[in-house]
């Protein structure tokens, strides 16, 4: 069974139509990279996976289990984690507390037990030792990984990241691209929209280029990068690598 | 000296009863300004509608004639208050539409990120409230509820047009007896000034003990 099942999923809003007839699935331990322009949809898809946004039409099945017709959704985002661009911690809890208010309201496990659970998720983000400070006294990449260590700390089947280093200054990336590299190494199935192109090349198994709210074309790394199907996605990556040689 | 140490006593005495009627009311207000604030903010479009009509009314009418219409007008459908609850009850419902606008745009500043991190992790709507929107936006209220204070604090000596003994009307009780106007409202007013001071002092000081380590607190002021 795929553990992420998506088939014909639409979404439009007023009269723009921004996911047009999406369909694609994962299986469990692969890195899916999504890219492609902005304003194409990635983040519209992100969100109606876990139904964050309300999706119009198509089906969404997480190991089998039908997403759209769950009753209670609370249930199945429990199993989804999620990494957002502008972190999204939450300013009034301390790292350690942004981690473990979801083992411990949520799932509701005993404090002991959410606490131990969390600082092992800081230790492999490697900040346990800021588990006492504030959002605010954190640099971008350091919030960044508590953003991953309080979706890890869920224990989900599946971790989405939406443009993960999009906010970070250039000098930052770097930290939280290792320590998502070592979750794939350690077989966490996760699905990445980003525009980090030599990251996408060293980690993912399988890549989506999106455009315009349609999928255009998916493959391997080598297939993607190296020979495209589509002359649309060779002008897309083509921008990458002019952008590249300009710096 | 023995005539100024009664003086003095009367005047703390309405000190005392014009404190309770700025905490009583500021009370009963915020009491009543939350659910105002969460039909604003979370209610269906009629809710939304109600509660915003409710705080446009309020903030537009003169306290006094809010005060009248209570204490002298609802005896006509046989509905009596002595006149602390009648001034209590018409500085409350007054700020408490103040107080809503001031908790409505706490709840606002709390960011759209990370109500959705809150919903992503798997939180109901009312657990992401009390975790997350809720403990924020109490801390964006304090600021701006010193000016609230000190409004309702000031306004108290409306409740004088009721008959009600706070400071302002014991202070007239001497002046009638003493013909020392200019001495004994100074007084009073030395004492709204200290008691003012003093909360500002107090708020600022506990706005430092629960603020969020980096994070600067915003506020909303009253508008
Ligand atoms: N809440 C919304 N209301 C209306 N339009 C929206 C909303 N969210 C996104 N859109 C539109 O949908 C399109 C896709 O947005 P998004 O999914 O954010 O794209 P991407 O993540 O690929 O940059 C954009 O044109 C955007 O303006
Ligand atoms: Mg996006």
């Amino acid at each position: 069974m795929k553990l992420l099942e998506v088939k014909n999923l639409k979404k439009r809003y007023k009269n723009k139509e921004v996911l047009k007839d999406i369909s694609f699935d994962m299986d469990k331990t692969e890195t899916l990279v999504v890219i492609g322009p902005s304003g194409t949809g990635k983040s519209t898809m992100l969100k109606c996976i876990n139904r964050l946004v309300e999706p119009d039409g198509g089906q969404i099945l997480l190991n089998g289990q039908d997403v759209i017709k769950a009753r209670r959704i609370e249930k199945i985002r429990q199993r989804i984690g999620m990494v957002f661009q502008e972190f999204n911690l939450f300013n009034h809890l301390t790292v350690l507390d942004n981690v473990r208010i979801g083992p411990l309201k949520v799932k509701k496990l005993q404090k002991s037990v959410a606490t131990e659970l969390a600082m092992e998720n800081l230790r492999k983000v490697g900040l346990a030792s800021e588990a006492k400070s504030y959002p605010a006294q954190l640099s971008g990449g350091q919030k960044q990984r508590v953003g991953i260590a309080r979706a890890l700390a869920m224990e989900p089947d599946l971790i989405m990241f939406d443009e993960p280093t999009s906010a970070l200054d250039p000098e930052l990336i770097g930290e939280v691209l290792e320590v998502m590299r070592k979750l794939a190494l350690d077989g966490m199935t996760m699905l990445i929209v980003t525009h980090e192109m030599g990251f996408v090349r060293e980690i993912a198994d399988r890549i989506i280029f999106m455009e315009n709210g349609e999928i255009v074309e998916s493959g391997t790394p080598e297939k993607i990068f190296n020979a495209p199907e589509k002359e649309r996605t060779h002008q897309f990556l083509n921008q990458f690598t002019k952008f590249w040689r300009e710096k | 000296m023995e005539f100024f140490l009664s003086s003095m006593s009367v005047i703390l005495r309405g000190t005392g009863v014009t404190v309770k009627l700025t905490v009583t009311s500021l009370f009963l207000g915020a009491i009543i300004a939350v659910f105002v604030a969460l039909a604003q903010v979370y209610g269906k479009w009629w809710l939304n509608f109600i509660a915003t009509a409710y705080e446009r009314v309020l903030r537009s009418i003169p306290i006094l004639i809010i005060m009248f219409m209570i204490f002298f007008g609802l005896p006509t459908f046989g509905i009596r208050f002595d006149p602390f609850i009648a001034a209590v009850i018409s500085l409350g419902l007054r700020s408490s539409a103040y107080q809503s606008q001031i908790f409505r745009g706490a709840l606002l500043a709390v960011s759209e990120g990370q109500i959705m991190a809150a919903r992503s992790l798997g939180m109901t709507g009312v657990q992401t409230f009390f975790h997350i929107s809720f403990p924020q936006a109490v801390r964006f209220s304090i600021a701006p509820m010193t000016n609230e204070f000190t409004i309702v604090l000031k306004d108290t000596s409306i409740a004088y047009a009721l008959g009600v003994t706070e400071l302002l009307r014991e202070g007239t009780y001497i002046v009638s007896t003493t013909y020392e106007p200019l001495l004994i409202y100074s007084m009073c007013a030395a004492i709204y000034f200290v008691i003012t001071f003093g909360t500002n002092k107090f708020v600022s000081i506990m706005e430092k003990g629960f603020a969020i380590p980096g994070y600067e607190v915003r506020g909303v002021e009253r508008g």
